[in-house]
């Protein structure tokens, strides 16, 4: 009995010791993780579809609750408007799950840059829906608000040669994003007029 | 025990250089090894790891109860794990993202707690420190030597920076899993050839 109790307390100790350190690790990377992970995994697809607004989308963010997610939306200012959001819906690849940054124009409803953030597709095949910008470019100036399919089912949406599950993935991603901006788009108004007041 | 510690680090970059000499710890020298960085990261990664449990361990040898001491290992090599998960997350968020699941399978990782159990827990500190060091080394350079041959072949870089002409179209295959594979195997004939003597 005194033996097993030994052992207990020797793997009790340890975890506790081990939890202590973590948590104090945890404590003092977390808001550079945060960052990190904005500037990473958001900042490249964001910047691309904001380019030339006047300020940080980044840091220029709101959150928004959809249902029962919360949602991060990124401002843009053009000609010092306010007039653009970003934010990030999930389409399904090949490979799994793609996040699919989509930037939108407040007033006219128009799509301004779609941009690949996180996937697992094929590399150099699925891979270049984040990478080559000419697929992506295919929804700009196309309305958010119509549904959007690849040619091969029927859609406008030119497929990447030999990946037409992952341009499907990205497709569905946007068509996400419109349900979304229907829903929210009200909301979306109202905080970014009282964030401005 | 007359082996110096000189000795016990230059065991690992040879005659017992992991992956090749004792075929341990396959899982990240297939999966990470597609460029020359991630190889680099990830041997790192593991030395650190490596070297921190066998210091700890070693420090600890006479503390653990027998019959509890794998679990203890793995809660030792699982913490320092998480911690170079954390920093690598907070300091150098790319290579993490690269790495990503890779990272946490490092508790696994059978080198680590064969170390630990096989020499670790049988000796003094300073031998641990080089028997982590020399094993680590292995690892990394290991991974290194075959990261370059998959990325220069299959990608036309070398650490990112193009080694062939614009002409040259990269053998894909060799960055691809079953690359990994057939490289591996050719490189551990390699090493038996030139070992057999």
């Amino acid at each position: 009995m005194r033996e097993m109790l030994k052992l207990f307390i020797a793997v009790v100790v340890f975890s506790c010791l081990s939890g202590g350190v973590l948590a104090a690790i945890q404590n003092f990377t977390k808001e550079r993780i945060e960052y990190q992970q904005l500037k990473f995994v958001k900042g490249p697809a964001i910047k691309s579809i904001m380019e030339g607004c006047s300020n940080d989308p980044l840091s220029d963010r709101l959150k928004i609750a959809d249902k029962d997610k919360e949602m991060q939306v990124f401002i843009g200012e053009f000609d010092g408007r306010r007039n653009t959001v970003a934010f990030e819906t999930f389409g399904k690849g090949f490979g799994g799950a793609m996040g699919v940054i989509v930037g939108v124009n407040l007033e006219n409803d128009e799509i301004v840059g779609v941009g690949v953030t996180t996937h697992s597709e094929t590399p150099g095949v699925g891979s270049k829906a984040k990478t080559d910008p000419e697929f992506t470019a295919q929804f700009k100036g196309l309305s958010l608000l119509d549904p959007f399919k690849v040619k091969a089912d029927g859609g406008e949406i030119d497929a990447l040669s030999g990946a037409t599950i992952s341009s499907r993935g990205v497709c569905g991603a946007v068509v996400e994003a419109g349900e979304i901006y229907k829903r929210l788009k009200p909301q979306l108004l109202e905080k970014i007029k009282q964030k401005q007041g | 025990m007359a082996k110096t510690a000189v000795q016990e680090f230059t065991k690992g970059l040879w005659a017992e250089i992991p992956p090749f000499r004792l075929v341990l710890g396959l899982c990240p020298t297939l999966a990470v090894t597609k460029t020359v960085e991630n190889g680099i990261g990830m041997g790192v990664a593991t030395t650190f790891v490596l070297i921190c449990s066998n210091i700890l361990i070693s420090l600890l040898r006479n503390v653990i109860p027998k019959r509890v001491r794998i679990a203890c290992f793995i809660v030792v090599i699982a913490t320092f794990v998480t911690v170079v998960e954390l920093v690598m997350q907070a300091f150098a968020y790319p290579l993490f993202l690269k790495l990503g699941i890779f990272i946490p399978l490092i508790v696994v990782n059978c080198i680590v707690l064969g170390r630990a159990e096989a020499f670790a827990a049988k000796n003094g500190v300073v031998a641990s420190l080089a028997d982590g060091l020399g094993i680590g080394v292995g690892f990394t350079l290991s991974l290194t030597a075959l990261a370059i041959v998959r990325e220069v072949l299959g990608n036309g870089t070398f650490y990112n920076i193009p080694v062939f002409g614009p002409s040259f179209e990269p053998f894909s295959f060799m960055v691809q899993a079953p690359g990994a594979f057939v490289c591996l195997g050719l490189m551990l004939c390699l090493m038996n050839i030139m070992g057999r003597k």
